[in-house]
């Protein structure tokens, strides 16, 4: 960035200080380790200069905010405008009680409903299933049916929330049954706003809760984009999510480089289906992790937005700016969290919520204390939420857009990043793109090996992990943990069972065939599902159907 | 020959529906390096196929890996079944979030050790060499 | 108490079985008398040995070939099924990572399959005979198909696989520009060549090469081919060869993730085995593979028998000497044998 002579002013001074000032001084003062790693266990120099920036350009890497390549946030204004959106990630057991929680949570100035759901919902099983045994409610709340969905989303206003439903193999169905709830209570599609993680690519990549092969996977998302961005247009229909690819144990590098290539798979798909980049672009939405390695975490989102407008805009056209902006959502780090001495997680939350607004976001999720224990408890969720309340009202950091653009550490960090994902990049092409990647298991393998890694210096002390292997208290923790209603399981199953008997048995065969019918040629299925879901067909019976005509998915790769 | 070698063979599964398999595979991997020989089953075994793979592979150890909250459901069906097949002198681990109440609750149904999160692997190894000795 | 667990595996008791498989894996003087008391029953089982560079898909289609045996056309009554699945031990640890399982889900619940893993631990030889001692506990046992699956990256597993009556080599295209065979070495052993993931781009491209390579050695390699590797040319008896006789090893495409090309292949695997059994192939194979069992366990026991009579000390000593070149290693190999006393 500095000019040539400017520049070698600079080596040379910064030859002398490390002659004169530093090295008389690490001679008395050895430094306390040998090298300094970050989260993701790269180095990290002792000082950065102007000098590290050489051959960045200020115009071109970093540049303004709301103009490309975004590298200092998406809007001219970023918090000074409009916060970000506190999104508290929330359900558990029924409908009915993740609704008071959902009518709580806006009450105590919630901006946005996060929707979790349980396993058996996740995995395409009603609550009935056998599978789903002992599986009830425990991650999320269960939906089943249609019916499910209006209780959980009776009595809010629709047509002014925005909702996020964190869903990724069901995910069309689970849309399918938010509009025809909706419809039911009279909000039209066009008025919907939300997101659908819907991010099939990641669950073969990290989270595992697959159902179909990848191929009609990628069929069903494709699906949802195109109706989305036809009849939903206030919809974010996708959320490529780096989160769980984190949580399962990658670099942030990792996290970077997989997550974007994955967004550029569903743009492939998407096109490929006829779709103008520029019709679905700006709908698409990123979710990412935000870890303890402060400025680590924030290059990573300042790279990530640099990388996508870079791409959208010149390896895949899009005209509109609207499409070359990353927008993203973020939660702190569910792995970080320590069941030893709980209370301490408050403060990592806090330093982790703060880079994800240093960095840019657009919405938070901030986890609670107790989750390494158990669901958060009501207490745990607010204290949560009121973290990132401190942040926004108290801190300042909101009062200057990107107030640590200019870094020479974090700029470089940025570029150091950005590089890094491209050389991800090339190898994944060498192996033939994102889903041989994924057969041959490299994306598995790379994460498996950094988690192990991770986990190594932990145990070997190169890491410390205040409460694990650093600062222990005796003590055993004592923070209430949230109970389940007992009575929820058998209330579910006896509503999956009052559905069945009380719809048109005809009617619902009728759908299913249809559907079976859309599966299997090339249409797109989301209007067959819509029709699936408003007769009442369950989630379990649906998936039923498409795996009949998609098969089931099984990882063949492990390590 | 009289060259005799024994080994600790481990099985490690995952069971349930979740597919978080971050800590499985690290233990996995840490027993392995440990000099055990692991066999690893894959996602969502269900209590018949857990007990199943610890006959055929007859391993002294089965490691559970479980995440999503179904322990109380799916422990208790293991124990009994690895009973029914004989398998009586099989030591079984557990991994993942079990709070206290159900903890002692498993201990006394015959688990002989759960390790939370923030274990180290270290420990684990020296558990379950214990636990053959 | 062997007494009774010979009889417990004869009478097919799953717990005895895995029991005895665990002894003779671990070379105890219980396992060895089991094996004595198992080896007469032994012989009545179709030994398939399955080989293939990682990633050709050779668990997958094994499972499914375990699968497909396992659910035969109606009216016919399924054949049982074992399988030892061999990986690698890691050579710093001595541990091990086995998940073939992972690919083999399709056979858990039916009491028709036994799947067992197993590591390669020590030496080639080694190896060998465990697997051989292995393979007799399941026949004995009365499992009518036994599946040897090696990862056919070095010459030890090919030998291994190369020890079953049919032995099928496994193919993937995209695993890189050449077939992988090429390079390996491991086409000679091949009573059946199959290129799984046939669905997969360059797969006629795949089968395409290998029928070409196999058209080019087929005249010189006709004998080899027949008995394994084990069984050099001019041992084998001439009358054998018989033009009309040949094996010619067919070239299929399977894809093991659907199923698709492996009723082909069990039809290939039962016609080889017919052949053999008319050709007079069977007895000659059943003759090289015990005899290489022996020469294998002959190997290890002199080696012990050896190893067990030199003091450590004076090892170290010829070996120093061999280090500072004031003798060579053959005239070091000299001294030690007699130092041994032999």
């Amino acid at each position: 960035m500095p000019e040539q002579q400017e520049s070698e002013e600079i080596r040379k001074n910064l030859g002398e200080w490390k002659k004169e000032t530093l090295q008389p001084t690490l001679d008395r003062f050895p430094e306390r380790r040998e090298e300094f790693i970050t989260t993701s266990s790269e180095v990290v120099n002792r000082l950065y200069t102007p000098a590290d920036l050489d051959g960045s350009s200020f115009d071109e890497e970093i540049g303004y905010p709301g103009l490309y390549p975004f590298t200092r946030g998406v809007h001219p204004t970023m918090y000074r405008s409009r916060q970000w959106t506190m999104r508290m990630f929330a359900g558990f057991g029924t409908a009915e009680e993740t609704n008071q929680r959902f009518k709580y949570l806006l009450k105590q100035g919630q901006t946005g409903l996060s929707v979790a759901f349980d396993m058996p919902t996740l995995m395409g099983f009603d609550t009935d299933a056998p599978e789903a045994e002992g599986e009830f409610g425990r991650c999320g709340v269960a939906i089943s049916s249609l019916k499910d969905m209006e209780m959980l989303l009776d009595g809010l206003p629709l047509d002014q929330v925005s909702t996020s439903m964190t869903i990724n193999s069901p995910a069309a169905i689970i849309w399918a049954m938010y509009i025809a709830a909706a419809e039911n209570q009279g909000v039209k599609r066009d008025q919907l706003r939300g997101t659908l993680q819907n991010d099939i690519l990641k669950e073969y990549i990290a989270q595992k809760e697959y159902i179909f092969p990848p191929d009609p996977s990628m069929r069903l998302v494709t699906d949802t984009i195109a109706f989305g961005s036809r009849e939903v247009p206030l919809w974010n229909t996708i959320s490529i999510s780096g989160y769980h690819i984190r949580e399962a144990g990658s670099t942030a590098i990792q996290e970077l480089a997989f997550t974007l290539a994955d967004g550029f798979e569903y743009v492939r798909w998407a096109l490929e289906r006829g779709l103008e980049i520029d019709e679905f672009a700006p709908r698409l939405s990123f979710f990412f992790n935000a870890h303890n390695d402060f400025f680590e975490e924030i290059a990573k989102y300042r790279a990530a937005r640099r990388i996508w407008a870079k791409e959208i805009r010149h390896t895949y056209q899009a005209k509109n700016p609207r499409s070359w902006l990353m927008r993203f959502h973020s939660q702190t780090a569910g792995v970080s969290l320590t069941a030893q001495q709980p209370e301490i997680n408050i403060v990592r939350v806090a330093v982790q919520a703060l880079a994800a607004v240093l960095g840019g976001t657009q919405s938070l999720h901030t986890n609670s204390m107790d989750e390494a224990l158990a669901l958060p408890s009501e207490r745990a969720a607010t204290i949560a939420l009121r973290t990132q309340q401190i942040i926004a009202e108290e801190s300042g950091v909101i009062n200057s857009v990107d107030p640590l653009g200019g870094s020479y550490y974090l700029e470089s960090l940025t570029n150091k990043m950005e590089k890094q994902a491209y050389a991800y990049f090339e190898k994944i092409q060498d192996l033939g793109g994102v889903l041989p990647a994924i057969e041959v298991g490299f994306f598995q393998g790379e994460i498996s090996d950094s988690a192990y890694r991770y986990q190594r210096e932990i145990d070997q002390q190169v890491r410390q992990v205040i409460g694990v292997n650093a600062y222990l208290d005796e003590k055993e923790p004592e923070i209430p943990l949230l109970k389940m209603d007992p009575e929820g399981f058998r209330n579910q199953v006896s509503r999956i069972n009052k559905v069945k008997q009380d719809r048109d048995q005809g009617r619902v065969g009728q759908k299913l065939d249809r559907l079976r019918i859309a599966c299997q040629g090339t249409e797109n299925t989301m209007p067959h599902i819509l029709e699936a879901v408003h007769a009442y067909a369950t989630l379990g019976e649906i998936t039923e159907v498409m795996k009949d005509m998609f098969g089931i998915y099984r990882e063949e790769n492990w390590i | 020959m009289g060259n005799s070698q024994t080994k600790i063979r481990v099985l490690i599964a995952k069971a349930g529906l979740d597919g978080h398999d971050r800590g499985a595979k690290v233990v996995a991997r840490a027993l392995r390096d440990a000099g055990m020989e692991v066999i690893y089953t894959g996602l969502r075994q269900t209590p018949e196929m857990i007990t199943e793979a610890a006959l055929q592979e007859d391993v002294q150890v089965v490691g559970l890996s479980i995440l999503s909250g179904a322990h109380m459901t799916l422990v208790p069906k293991v124990i009994k079944m690895l009973q029914k097949q004989g398998l009586t002198d099989v030591k079984l681990f557990l991994g993942g979030i079990i709070p206290d109440e159900d903890k002692s609750e498993l201990t006394k149904l015959g688990v002989d050790g759960i390790f939370g999160p923030g274990t180290s692997t270290q420990l684990i190894i020296e558990d379950i060499r214990k636990a053959c000795q | 108490m062997p007494v009774t667990r010979t009889q417990a595996v004869l009478n097919g008791e799953r717990l005895a079985l895995t029991r005895t498989l665990s002894q003779v894996e671990n070379n105890t003087p219980e396992g060895n008398q089991i094996l004595e008391e198992l080896f007469p029953h032994t012989g009545n089982a179709h030994l398939i040995g399955v080989t293939g560079a990682p990633g050709t898909g050779k668990s997958t289609l094994v499972n499914q070939l375990a699968f497909d045996y396992r659910h035969p056309p109606e009216g016919t009554k399924p054949p049982t099924v074992a399988i030892v699945a061999i990986d690698p031990s890691s050579p710093f640890s001595g541990g091990a990572l086995l998940g073939d399982r992972v690919r083999m889900q399709d056979l858990a619940g039916d009491p028709g399959v036994f799947v067992r893993s197993m590591a390669s631990r020590g030496s080639l030889g080694g190896l060998a005979s465990t697997t051989a001692g292995l393979v007799q506990v399941f026949d004995a046992a009365g499992f009518d198909i036994i599946l040897i699956e090696t990862v056919g990256a070095g010459q030890a597993e090919v030998e291994i696989a190369s020890l079953a009556h049919t032995t099928i080599v496994v193919e993937a295209p995209g695993l890189g520009d050449e077939i992988q065979t090429f390079k390996a070495g491991i086409l000679e052993i091949a009573d059946i060549l199959v290129v799984n993931k046939a669905d997969k781009p360059g797969a006629d491209n795949a089968l395409r090469a290998l029928r070409n390579m196999l058209s080019l050695t087929q005249p010189e390699k006709n004998v080899v081919m027949h008995h394994g590797k084990m069984m050099s040319t001019e041992e084998a008896p001439a009358g054998d060869a018989e033009p009309d006789q040949e094996w010619v090893p067919p070239v299929l495409p399977t894809t093991a993730t659907t199923g698709d090309g492996v009723a082909e292949l069990i039809e290939q695997i039962a016609a080889h085995q017919q052949h053999l059994k008319t050709s007079g192939g069977w007895i000659l194979r059943e003759q090289a593979r015990l005899k290489n069992e022996v020469g294998n366990l002959l190997q290890e026991a002199l080696h012990q028998r050896w190893n067990s009579s030199i003091p450590p000390a004076d090892y170290e000593k010829v070996l120093d000497q061999v280090v500072s070149r004031q003798i060579s290693p053959r005239r070091a190999v000299d001294k030690l044998i007699k130092g041994a006393g032999l």
